[in-house]
């Protein structure tokens, strides 16, 4: 094996890598080339960091310089400081990974990491995902070794149901049963599936997962074909996800090439493969049932439970069916035990959860947190808080389907059942922050509008009724609302989440349901006052000048793409609030902060 | 048969194992509502009529998709699910154009039956609808997309049963629209135009492209010798249409109802069916001894002739050259008996009556015609004859029965038996039994080519001739059996294919059936039974008996395939594209 003093990982996950990091690759290249040294140091393209806000990212070891935000002519710095003549190379470094005595942190004491727990995510920003052998180093393929060799199905089944692992695909249905059902259903073949087709807005676990460690996803999926007696698999991937995509390929290639899948693996007589199928972006996709009908090749929509897909799924055969958090869990607590996964987390949610931050906070990206870590702690010590000094004012778990978290629920231990219990969901991991520039009424508007575009149309209570809801927000937004369109989104919701088909509009409801909950008097004051407290929903808005402070210098009307601003010299300037358009544009360019907006 | 005990809203019931929920209610003689559902047909729970709560489960459960187990606890009147029915079925009627007193299905539609029965008194949730072109290109069929209630009923018939599918779930969520591709009008699409969708669609969003105003004129156009023909099928199920029970013979009464409207001639297509028999017959004979191509495959059902010209054109050859009964019906009246009665064929106005929305397009083929004039004018179904009558003001139950008119009204068992599956074969064999063997069958009824199965064989014994017959009928059927004679696995001499389900007795121009009554009976077999009673009560039941058959080949025709019967009565057939 070749040595090296110094190692380089950038990150090659879809955040940084849009901010240019695989031009960061060849352009270190170059300049180690440049001095000769090509061979004492190796880049390494890895998974995800989870700190997107910062990237692209890059860190050296040996030392662990974490260097943030690294454009081009940084690595010239990095490289000719830092790995030509050792020198730190202090401005680029990440402010939270240093102490201030201006020493470098390992990375588990960096706040953003403190907390974390990282066992999905274990190998994302480790290893290079496109080299099987760095996974096997970490100990990858060892618990398919274990399983095939010392393990029968049943104790596989054992295992997985003392761990308490439940699905990490939103439902939290406990795996060890579902493995079970697919491995005691009877049929003529079985499958087993991953459910890889991330859909939430904002959520990018799954795609981390599968661009940062693509050997775990095919490694616990050739485990459940053991386990529940299946020796065909697909994984159903998003087409915009086009490096997870490439990754899978790769590393389905290379463990065919390893003999880790194909016919008698690892010398036994157990034989497996794995498929992609590309999905084309329909969120209901990631509902199990039309995922199955889409794999199957027809429209992708759900269908009536029971039958249940352990007992007739693909094909009408049996399937066994993850999400791909759920699969990355799986090696581990074959490795390490299911008294290890036990120790981690609450009463009844085991392990770990992986959530999407975004919103307004700090630091946006990827976290792993033991089940039963707050609200709080996630926000504010993970995610360093509420940029700008604003304040809390709800968080969203579960995307579209889940709902609206008071600051009163901040202290809550996060887990299935205690998101249910205040009115939201997990979900696959969303957590989308608002603060008091957020409008409750249009933020439900945005998740319905989502829901709204990516119903299926099968059933009438979600096709028509969340479009009816729709129309409501709209209304209410648009300051026509009445007083009795609460009572009828209540009535719609409430009953579009017993009527509807599947898990798609049974939780459609709920961002608007919550917000009502949790924020009655704002959408009251819509509909009554005509008012916006956050100043977002356009119809409510005026935008006044205030006569005292204006200094007639006439910027305002000069910049007015309508036209809507008048005066004279002298006299305070006036807006015509009927053609103007809410842009905002006079606001911005007053000198004087003489306009104002109510 | 393993039974199982459930409980329904209380009551203990004993069904059999594999039941759905809704079948155990319906044994505890509760009438669960449904609009999506038909039976085998399009079992998908889509439209949440049916929810019903099952102890234990989270959710709702559609009771037409859910199969019970044995001690489960159902109920299907609570709060809860009263409510989802109702808001679904509020929902379902704010996108729906509710333009009910001047829809064809007025009073005749599932959606409006369960408005009243769930006690809908306002729609509160109003909103955009849909707002698209009714798609009237079709000659046969009209669709009105902003009916539709996505029920999917016509496309798991078209899909599935048909094994066709040119219509299908379009765009998503509220954009949702079941159509043909790529914005297509079903004209454009290879449809069949057998119009088993509209039997199925529980509302007015399918329907046959009404003629009926066509017909008054000609009624009441002087100048016009107007002549009207009712095909077998129609008598065995017209009645159901007057709330009389299925299964009902009116043949007297439709006949009196149709002189009573003032047509000049009232025929029976039954004759017409006998004249096949011969032309059909012979054919079938001549290609058994002089090597033409066989399997010969039937050609009276014009869906069928439409499905094997755009999917199987490789059998065009095998299909008879006998144009369809009505059509031969139409030839014969605009020669033969114009020339008898010293009609101007241009001012002979023949209208049949039909079972079936494909003889539209059919009878609007230009090479099915007489001298440059069409053989048959207008076709109209079984339901727009009802309408027609109705609109005269007479009731049919309250009718005398009156007989076809002489001559071309004249007909036989043979030509009756044409309406149901099966039909054109075991007439056929009663003839060319006789013709090859010289010797009357001793039993007419030729049990093992009747009833409901998908493909049914037979091998018949004609003296020292074997004739390998299969007969099939709806093309999904007729698709499974083509592929066989195809790949060489079956080979037949004789094959009879009947474009729908059943045959004519439930064509898709037939009164349509609520799919609860699908539950109690199949309109195949019932309708079918009266086919075979009317056959059972005729005096003659051999098509070459017909004393008005030998006739017309003694004035006009000379023999059976004879270059005037070539001209009048044979047609031929095109190739055409898929997409």
């Amino acid at each position: 094996m070749e040595l090296y003093r110094s190692h380089v990982l950038v990150c090659g996950g879809t955040g940084c890598h849009s901010s240019g990091s695989a031009d960061l690759i060849e352009h270190f290249d170059r300049e180690l080339r440049k001095f000769g040294i090509e061979n004492e140091i190796k880049v390494v393209q890895t998974g995800c960091f989870g700190l997107c806000e910062v990237g692209p990212i890059v860190i050296v070891y040996p030392e662990g310089a974490f260097y943030s935000r690294v454009e081009d002519e940084d690595v010239t710095e990095i490289v000719s400081e830092h790995l030509v003549k050792g020198r730190i190379v202090n401005h680029l470094l990440y402010h939270d990974s240093v102490d201030e005595d201006h020493e470098i942190k390992s990375l588990d004491e960096v706040p953003f990491y403190q907390k974390q727990e990282r066992v999905a995510l274990r190998n994302c920003g480790v290893i290079n995902p496109e080299n099987i052998d760095e996974y096997i180093a970490f100990d990858g393929y060892m618990a398919l070794g274990k399983v095939l060799t010392e393990m029968t199905p049943e104790e596989v089944i054992d295992l997985l149901k003392e761990s308490e692992l439940r699905g990490r695909g939103g439902a939290g249905f406990p795996a060890g049963l579902k493995w079970e059902f697919t491995y005691r259903a009877q049929g003529d073949k079985k499958f087993v599936a991953c459910n890889a087709d991330e859909g939430d807005p904002g959520a990018f676990m799954d795609r981390s997962i599968l661009e940062g460690d693509p050997h775990a996803v095919i490694e616990a999926m050739t485990i459940a074909g053991y386990t529940v007696g299946a020796d065909q698999g697909y994984i159903y991937v998003r087409a915009e996800y086009p490096i997870a995509v490439q990754r899978l390929t790769m590393a389905i290639s290379q463990a065919r090439e390893y003999g880790l899948l194909g016919k008698n693996i690892l010398g036994t007589d157990f034989s497996f493969d794995l498929e992609l199928r590309l999905g084309a972006g329909a969120f209901v996709c990631g509902e199990e049932t039309a995922l199955i009908a889409s794999i199957e090749g027809e429209r992708g929509e759900p269908r009536p439970r029971p039958p249940f897909p352990a007992v007739k799924g693909l094909f009408g055969q049996p399937t066994l069916l993850n999400n791909v958090e759920t699969y990355a869990n799986i090696p581990q607590i074959i490795i390490n035990g299911p008294k290890w996964l036990q120790s981690i987390g609450t009463e009844k949610s085991k392990g770990t959860k992986v959530f999407a931050l975004g919103g307004k906070i700090n630091n946006t990206g990827l976290v792993e947190v033991p089940m039963g870590t707050t609200l709080r702690e996630i926000i504010y010590e993970i995610g360093g808080g509420i940029p700008n000094g604003k304040t809390f004012k709800a968080a969203q778990t579960g995307g579209p389907s889940g709902g609206c978290i008071p600051v009163e629920h901040i202290d809550t231990p996060i887990d299935y059942d205690s998101l249910a219990a205040i009115g939201s969901m997990m979900g696959s991991g969303g957590l989308i922050v608002m603060d008091e520039d957020n409008c409750m009424v249009d933020i439900a508007r945005f998740f319905l509008e989502f829901t709204v575009e990516e119903s299926c149309g099968k059933c009438p209570p979600c096709r028509i009724g969340t479009r009816r809801m729709l129309d409501l927000l709209n209304k209410i937004a648009e300051g026509k609302g009445e007083e009795e369109d609460l009572d009828k989104l209540e009535e719609l919701g409430e009953g579009i989440k017993i009527a509807s088909l599947c898990g798609l509009g049974q939780s459609a409801p709920n961002p608007v349901l919550s917000t009502i909950k949790y924020f009655r008097e704002e959408y009251e004051e819509h509909i009554r006052d005509k008012k916006c407290r956050a100043g977002v929903c356009q119809a409510l808005l005026q935008y006044i000048i205030l006569e005292d402070k204006c200094r007639s210098c006439g910027l305002c009307a000069k910049v007015c793409p309508v036209n809507a601003i008048t005066g004279q010299k002298k006299q305070p300037y006036v807006i015509d609030q009927d053609p103007c358009i809410k842009c905002g544009a006079c606001m911005e360019k007053c000198p004087f902060d003489a306009i104002i907006k109510r | 048969m393993e039974m199982i005990k459930v409980k329904i809203d209380g009551m203990e019931v004993e069904v059999p194992v594999g039941s759905t929920a809704l079948e155990a209610a319906r044994l505890a003689n509760i009438d669960i509502p449904t609009l999506c559902y038909l039976k085998d047909i399009n079992e998908i729970g889509a439209c949440r009529m049916c929810l019903v709560e099952v102890e234990g489960a989270r959710a709702l459960q559609a009771s037409c998709v859910f199969p019970v187990t044995d001690g489960m606890n159902i109920k299907t009147n609570t709060p809860k699910v009263r409510t989802a029915r109702k808001l679904s079925l509020e929902l379902i009627l704010s996108n729906h154009d509710r333009k009910c007193l001047t829809c064809v299905r007025n009073q005749d539609c599932e959606l409006q039956d369960l408005s009243r029965r769930l006690g809908v008194d306002d729609i509160r949730f109003e909103g955009e609808r849909y707002d698209k072109p009714v798609d009237s290109f079709s000659p046969s069929i009209e669709r009105d997309p902003n009916k539709c209630i996505l029920c999917r009923r016509c496309v798991a018939v078209c899909r599935d049963v048909q094994g066709i599918g040119v219509i299908g779930a379009t765009e998503r969520g509220f954009d949702t629209m079941v159509e043909p591709a790529f914005n297509m009008s079903i004209n454009d699409v290879p449809c069949i135009n057998c119009g088993q969708c509209i039997i199925a669609c529980p509302v007015g969003a399918l329907r046959e492209k009404d003629e009926t105003e066509k017909v008054w004129d000609a009624l009441n156009n002087p100048d016009l010798n107007v002549v009207v023909q009712t095909a077998p099928a129609v008598r065995v199920a017209l009645g159901e249409e007057f709330g009389m029970e299925m299964g009902t013979r009116v043949t007297g009464k439709m006949v009196a109802a149709l002189r009573r409207m003032g047509f000049d001639r009232v025929f029976d297509t039954d004759f017409a069916a006998d004249l096949t028999i011969m032309e059909e017959g012979t054919e079938l004979l001549g290609r058994l001894e002089g090597g033409g191509k066989l399997p010969m495959i039937t050609s009276c059902s014009p869906g069928w002739i439409k499905y094997c010209e755009h999917y199987y054109p490789e059998f065009l050859d095998n299909l008879s050259t006998c144009k369809s009964p009505h059509e031969m019906m139409g030839a014969v009246v605009k020669s033969y008996y114009a020339e008898k009665n010293d009609w101007d064929p241009a001012k002979t106005f023949v209208v049949s009556i039909m079972p079936c929305t494909a003889k539209k397009f059919e009878a609007k083929r230009p090479e099915l015609s007489v001298s440059g004039h069409p053989d048959v004018d207008v076709v109209l179904t079984t339901r727009e004859l009802a309408r027609m009558i109705k609109e005269a003001g007479m009731d049919l139950t309250k009718l005398p029965d009156e007989d076809f008119d002489p001559a071309l009204g004249d007909s036989t068992g043979a030509g009756v038996i044409f309406g149901a599956t099966g039909g054109v074969m075991e007439a056929a064999l009663r003839t060319v039994h006789e013709i090859v063997t010289g010797e009357p069958m001793e039993n007419v009824e030729v049990h093992e080519v009747r009833g409901i199965k998908g493909v049914k064989e037979a091998e018949i014994k004609l003296g020292d001739l074997k004739v390998k017959a299969a007969i099939a009928h709806g093309t999904a059927n007729a698709k499974a059996l083509l592929e066989q004679v195809k790949s060489g696995e079956k080979e037949y001499h004789f094959i009879e294919i009947m474009g729908c389900p059943g045959g004519c007795v439930t064509g898709g121009g037939q009164p349509i059936v609520k799919a609860k009554t699908y539950m109690e009976m199949d309109p195949m077999v019932v309708r079918a039974k009266a086919i075979y009673e009317e056959d059972r009560n005729l005096p003659i039941r051999k098509s070459h008996e017909n004393p008005s058959i030998k006739k017309l080949y003694e004035e006009y025709l000379g023999e059976p395939n004879s270059k005037k019967a070539h001209e009048l009565l044979h047609t031929h057939y095109i190739k055409r594209d898929v997409y």
